[in-house]
C-alpha cells in the first residue's frame, strides 16, 4: 500500500480512475499518489506552456465561438429594433430575458462558494477545484449581467442605474429590488474578480519564471506583478485571501436573495413568498455545482486530470448537489403547501395553473430534472461514475432553467384579472440570445482554459507539503 | 544613486519547507534582521520567524468596509430624504429597512477593493524588477525550492562570516547576489 496507511484500500480501475476508499467505501484521495512540487507545476503549467492544443480544444472553441457570433448578431439587430422582437409584451414583460439572468447568476454562485465557503470551513478537496470554478463565477455573472442590460428598452442609457450627480437633479431609486440587482451583482462581480486574481497571483508568478518564449514571459511577468514569494507578501497575501473569503461569504448568500427579492417583493401570485431567498441561494448553489460538474468532467478526462480532480472531488459534489436539491425540493413543497394554506383564491389558482395550465408540461419536465432524476445520486456507484454524473448534472442544469421559467413565465401570463391573461412565446430572437450567451460562456471558458492554469499551482503545492492525502 | 553590481546579499538555496524554516530561525538567532526567505507557497511560521508578528490589511480592510456601510447609508438618506424627497404610498422617506441591502453591498464592495489594494500596497507591488531575481536558479522559487536572503544592509553582515554562516545550514548553495 503506497502510504503505508492501513486503513486504506488501494485499487485502479481499468480507466486509469484511482479508486482508493475509505473504510465507509468513499473514494478516499485528494490528491493522486507520487506527485511532488515538481509533478504538480510542470502538469498543470504545461496545459497552457506546452502542450499542443489537442483537437478537442480547436472543436469545442470553433463551436463556441459561432455560438458567440450568433449571439453578437442577435444583440445587435435587438439594438437596432428594439425589444419588439423578443416575444415580452403585456403581462409577460419578463421572457426570457430574466429567465436567463436568473440562471445564469444561480450558475455563478457555486464558484465563490468552493472558494470561500469551503476555504473557511477548511475543506481540503476545494483546492484543485477553486480556480476553474471562480473562473466559471466570473463568466456567468458576466453573462447574467448582460440580459438585465439587453431587456432595457435602451440600454445605452443603462447608467441612470447607478447614483451619479446627473444634470436631471434624480437619484436612482433606493428603494426598488431592481436598484438593489444592480448594487447587488456588480458587487458580486468585483469581488469574484479580485478573489480570484489574488489567488492567481503567485501561479501567474510560476507561469512567468516557466514560459518558453520572451513574449510569454513578458505577458505573465505583467500580470504578475513581480511576485517573488517573499515569506512577507505571502504573510499579507494570505491575510487578505482570507479577509476576501470571510467578505464573498455572505455576499454569497446576498446575492441570489436580493435576486429573490426582484420577485417577492412583488405582489404577483407565486412570486410574493417568504421562502425565496433561502430558496434562490440553495438553487443557485444546486445548479451551479451541476455546471461545475459538466465542465470538469469532461475536462479532467481531456487533459488527464484525473490525480487532481479526483472521485473524491466528484463525489463530494454530487453530495453537495444531493444536499441542495432537497432543499429546492422543499421549497416547492412549500410553495404548493402555502398557496392552499393561505386560502387566497389568487394564490391557490396559480398553483393549479402550474401544474395543470397551459404551461402545465414545464412544470412536470422541471419536476422530472430537478427533482426526481437527481434522486439516482444517493446509489454511490452514480456518484463516482463520472459519464452518469454527467448526465444527471446535465438533467439538473435543465431542470433550473425550467424552474426560473416557470416562476417568470406561468405567475405572468395568468395574473389576478383574467381578462389581461396572455400567452408568452419566445420568438427565434429570444432562443438565439440563450443559446447564444452558452456560446460566451463557453468561449471564454476555452480562452481561461488554454490562458491560465486552470488549477492553483500554490494550493496544490501546500496540499503535496501536507501529504494529506487520505482523511477518512 | 547606487552604483551598478553593488552587493545585494547572499542567498542559500534549500529543498524542502522545513529546512528554509529552520534555516530562518537559527539566522534570526544569531541576530540578522534584513534577511528575506522566499517560497513556492505560503509556510506557515515562516513571516514570525523573520521577526514579523502581524499585518495591518485586517485594519485596512476593516476602516475601508465600515466607510463603505456608513457613506452608502449616508447617500441613501441623504439622496431620499433630504436631496430629493418624493413620497411614495405614505411610506417614511427615511424607509432604513429598504436601505440595508446596498449599504451591505457596498460595504463588502469597499472592503474587498482595499484588501487588494492595501495587500499590493504594503507589499509594494507591482514591483518588476528586484535584485533577488538575479540569484542563480531563483526561477525556480516558484516551483520547487526555497531560498533565504540575507541582505547586505544587515549591521551583522560580512562577506565571509555570513557565508559560513549560511554554509553550516546544509543548502543546496550559496551565492552572491548583486543588485
Amino acid at each position: 500500500m503506497p502510504d503505508g496507511d492501513k486503513n486504506v484500500l488501494v485499487g485502479l480501475s481499468r480507466d486509469g480512475e484511482d479508486t482508493t476508499v475509505t473504510p465507509l467505501g468513499y473514494p478516499g484521495r485528494v490528491l493522486g499518489p507520487g506527485e511532488t512540487y515538481d509533478t504538480v507545476s510542470e502538469k498543470i503549467s504545461s496545459i497552457v506552456l506546452k502542450q499542443p492544443l489537442p483537437k478537442s480544444w480547436w472543436f469545442g472553441f470553433t463551436v463556441a465561438f459561432a455560438m458567440l457570433m450568433m449571439f453578437l448578431m442577435a444583440v445587435s439587430w435587438l439594438f437596432y429594433r428594439g425589444i419588439g422582437i423578443w416575444g415580452v409584451n403585456i403581462p409577460v414583460a419578463w421572457g426570457f430575458a430574466i429567465v436567463n439572468f436568473v440562471w445564469w447568476i444561480g450558475i455563478g454562485h457555486a464558484g465563490t462558494f468552493i472558494s470561500a465557503i469551503l476555504l473557511l470551513l477548511m475543506q481540503k478537496w476545494r483546492t484543485s477545484i477553486n480556480r476553474l470554478t471562480e473562473a466559471m463565477t466570473l463568466f456567468a455573472v458576466a453573462c447574467a449581467g448582460m440580459f438585465p442590460l439587453l431587456h432595457l428598452g435602451r440600454p445605452w442609457l443603462f447608467y441612470w442605474l447607478l447614483p451619479y450627480p446627473d444634470t436631471m437633479g434624480l437619484w436612482p431609486q433606493f428603494r426598488s429590488p431592481l436598484v438593489w440587482d444592480v448594487f447587488a451583482v456588480s458587487t458580486y462581480f468585483t469581488v469574484s474578480l479580485i478573489f480570484w486574481y489574488v489567488g492567481l497571483i503567485p501561479d501567474l508568478a510560476t507561469l512567468r519564471d516557466r514560459a518558453p518564449t520572451r513574449g510569454k514571459q513578458f505577458a505573465y511577468g505583467m500580470l504578475a506583478l513581480g511576485w517573488r514569494g517573499s515569506a512577507r507578501h505571502w504573510q499579507r497575501h494570505q491575510s487578505a485571501y482570507l479577509l476576501l473569503a470571510g467578505l464573498a461569504t455572505p455576499l454569497v448568500l446576498s446575492v441570489h436573495s436580493v435576486v429573490s427579492f426582484d420577485f417577492s417583493v412583488a405582489i404577483v401570485p407565486g412570486w410574493h413568498s417568504t421562502i425565496f431567498p433561502p430558496y434562490f441561494v440553495a438553487g443557485a448553489i444546486y445548479s451551479g455545482f451541476a455546471m461545475v460538474l459538466n465542465i470538469v468532467i469532461p475536462l479532467r478526462r481531456l487533459y488527464g486530470l484525473q490525480s487532481y480532480i479526483t472521485l473524491r472531488h466528484l463525489n463530494n459534489m454530487a453530495n453537495v448537489m444531493l444536499a441542495t436539491g432537497m432543499m429546492v425540493a422543499y421549497g416547492y413543497l412549500m410553495e404548493a403547501f402555502m398557496s392552499w394554506f393561505s386560502g387566497d383564491i389568487f394564490e391557490e389558482f396559480m398553483m393549479v395553473n402550474r401544474a395543470f395550465g397551459p404551461y402545465g408540461w414545464t412544470f412536470w419536465l422541471l419536476m422530472l430534472t430537478n427533482v426526481l432524476i437527481p434522486q439516482v445520486l444517493w446509489i454511490r456507484r452514480v456518484r463516482i461514475t463520472p459519464v452518469l454524473l454527467f448526465l444527471v448534472a446535465l438533467s439538473v442544469n435543465v431542470g433550473m432553467w425550467l424552474e426560473r421559467f416557470v416562476i417568470v413565465i406561468t405567475s405572468l401570463a395568468r395574473e389576478y384579472v383574467p381578462a389581461m391573461w396572455r400567452m408568452y412565446y419566445p420568438t427565434r430572437w429570444d432562443w438565439m440570445t440563450f443559446i447564444g450567451s452558452i456560446g460566451l460562456f463557453l468561449t471564454l471558458l476555452f480562452l481561461f482554459i488554454r490562458l491560465l492554469p486552470l488549477i492553483s499551482m500554490a494550493e496544490v503545492r501546500e496540499l503535496v507539503a501536507e501529504h494529506e492525502e487520505v482523511e477518512p | 544613486m547606487k552604483e551598478k553590481n553593488t552587493l545585494y546579499g547572499l542567498v542559500a538555496e534549500f529543498a524542502d519547507s522545513s529546512a528554509v524554516l529552520k534555516a530562518t530561525q537559527r539566522a534570526y538567532a544569531n541576530g540578522y534582521r534584513n534577511m528575506d526567505a522566499y517560497s513556492p507557497f505560503p509556510i506557515h511560521g515562516l513571516a514570525e520567524a523573520l521577526g514579523r508578528r502581524r499585518t495591518a490589511v485586517p485594519l485596512i480592510v476593516l476602516l475601508s468596509g465600515m466607510t463603505g456601510g456608513l457613506g452608502g447609508y449616508f447617500m441613501e438618506w441623504y439622496s431620499m430624504r433630504v436631496d430629493f424627497p418624493f413620497n411614495i404610498g405614505g411610506r417614511p422617506l427615511h424607509s432604513w429597512p429598504a436601505f440595508i441591502p446596498i449599504t451591505f453591498e457596498l460595504t463588502v464592495l469597499c472592503a474587498a477593493l482595499s484588501a487588494i489594494i492595501g495587500m499590493l500596497a504594503l507589499n509594494r507591488l507591482p514591483e518588476p524588477y528586484h535584485p533577488i531575481f538575479n540569484a542563480p536558479g531563483f526561477e525556480r522559487a516558484s516551483v520547487d525550492r526555497f531560498f533565504l536572503c540575507i541582505e547586505s544592509a544587515d549591521p551583522k553582515f560580512t562577506l565571509t562570516d555570513t557565508r559560513n554562516f549560511l554554509q553550516d545550514l546544509n543548502p543546496i548553495q550559496v551565492t552572491e547576489v548583486r543588485a
